[in-house]
């Protein structure tokens, strides 16, 4: 059934229904294999009231699930993919303002993958903050967990 | 004096009576709903209840890995301020989160954070999370802060 869809459309599929997407408000901009996903500003996001910076935690948690949709658009696992380990650079202070992001697979093994991803805000060339993570695959048949 | 200049003793006891605004004062952190629960010299202690809004895994009904990244970064960050000798505010420099296992449904999540190393301009933190004791834990997370000049610098009354 799901084969008749494109990955692009389970994705969003999937990810409409995880509450943390909701409660963040992010949401992505799909066209085939490429992506952009994008956390459009709200008060709750703010971590420093005093600087009206972005948390720390929210842009993490933006840039892993960014980086965890990548994976799942560019393979072909039914489930998505859990994480192992993630390390986040905060590059930048994240201002009051949308917030883009971006991922790329460095390497797509069987059973684990290599991710990184970038967010930014005005400028493309200037990151807010970085990631790289590396993510288990769920293949239909493998009882891995 | 000024209240900032106090020593760390002064600033511990200080956080340890406004333990619910310290997180009332994030939005992020309210968002969340993470607590902090115990204060001692450069160790924060926190508690992530569960909540359905913060969920990452529907069929598992597990909260998203993120929010551990919200709990222990906010958790070290802290545990910064509760070992610096003089008050100075920190921003992460990057944190490491390495997942053990998943955490089980329904359950409040523990966090725990340590600053165990600082330099002139680093602090250098540990953080666990865990349900019952870190033995067997959900998460561990290291991270690097930078510990940022005081500004401006006269009106804190700070010698260099």
């Amino acid at each position: 059934m799901s084969e008749t869809l494109s990955r692009g459309a389970q994705l969003e599929g999937f990810l409409a229904n995880v509450p943390i997407v909701k409660t963040l408000g992010m949401h992505c901009d799909i066209k085939g294999d490429d992506m952009t996903t994008v956390l459009p500003f709200q008060d709750k996001l703010i971590g420093n009231f005093t600087i009206k910076a972005l948390h720390g935690g929210a842009i993490g948690t933006f840039l892993e699930m960014t980086a965890m949709a990548q994976l799942f658009l560019v393979s072909d696992v039914e489930r998505p993919p859990r994480t192992i380990n993630i390390t986040v650079d905060y590059l930048r202070q994240g201002h009051a303002e949308d917030l883009y992001g971006r991922a790329r697979v460095i390497k797509l093994g069987r059973r684990m993958a290599s991710v990184t991803a970038e967010a930014w805000q005005s400028a493309r060339d200037k990151p807010v903050a970085a990631l790289h993570g590396h993510f288990l695959l769920k293949r239909t048949g493998t009882t891995d967990t | 004096m000024d209240e900032s200049v106090s020593s760390l003793d002064k600033r511990i006891d200080l956080m340890r009576q406004h333990m619910d605004g310290m997180t009332q004062v994030v939005p992020w952190a309210r968002e969340t709903g993470f607590k902090v629960t115990r204060v001692e010299r450069g160790q924060v202690w926190g508690v992530q209840p569960f909540a359905e809004h913060l969920v990452g895994d529907v069929e598992a009904q597990v909260i998203h890995g993120g929010v551990i990244t919200t709990l222990l970064d906010n958790l070290s960050g802290m545990a910064c301020a509760a070992s610096l000798e003089e008050f100075r505010f920190v921003a992460t420099l990057d944190l490491r989160i390495d997942y053990m296992r998943p955490a089980d449904s329904g359950r409040d999540i523990i966090g725990e954070a340590e600053c165990y190393h600082v330099t002139k301009s680093v602090a250098f933190t540990r953080a666990w999370a865990y349900h019952e004791s870190r033995d067997k834990v959900i998460a561990t997370a290291q991270g690097a802060f930078a510990i940022n000049k005081p500004r401006p610098k006269a009106s804190l009354g700070v010698p260099e």
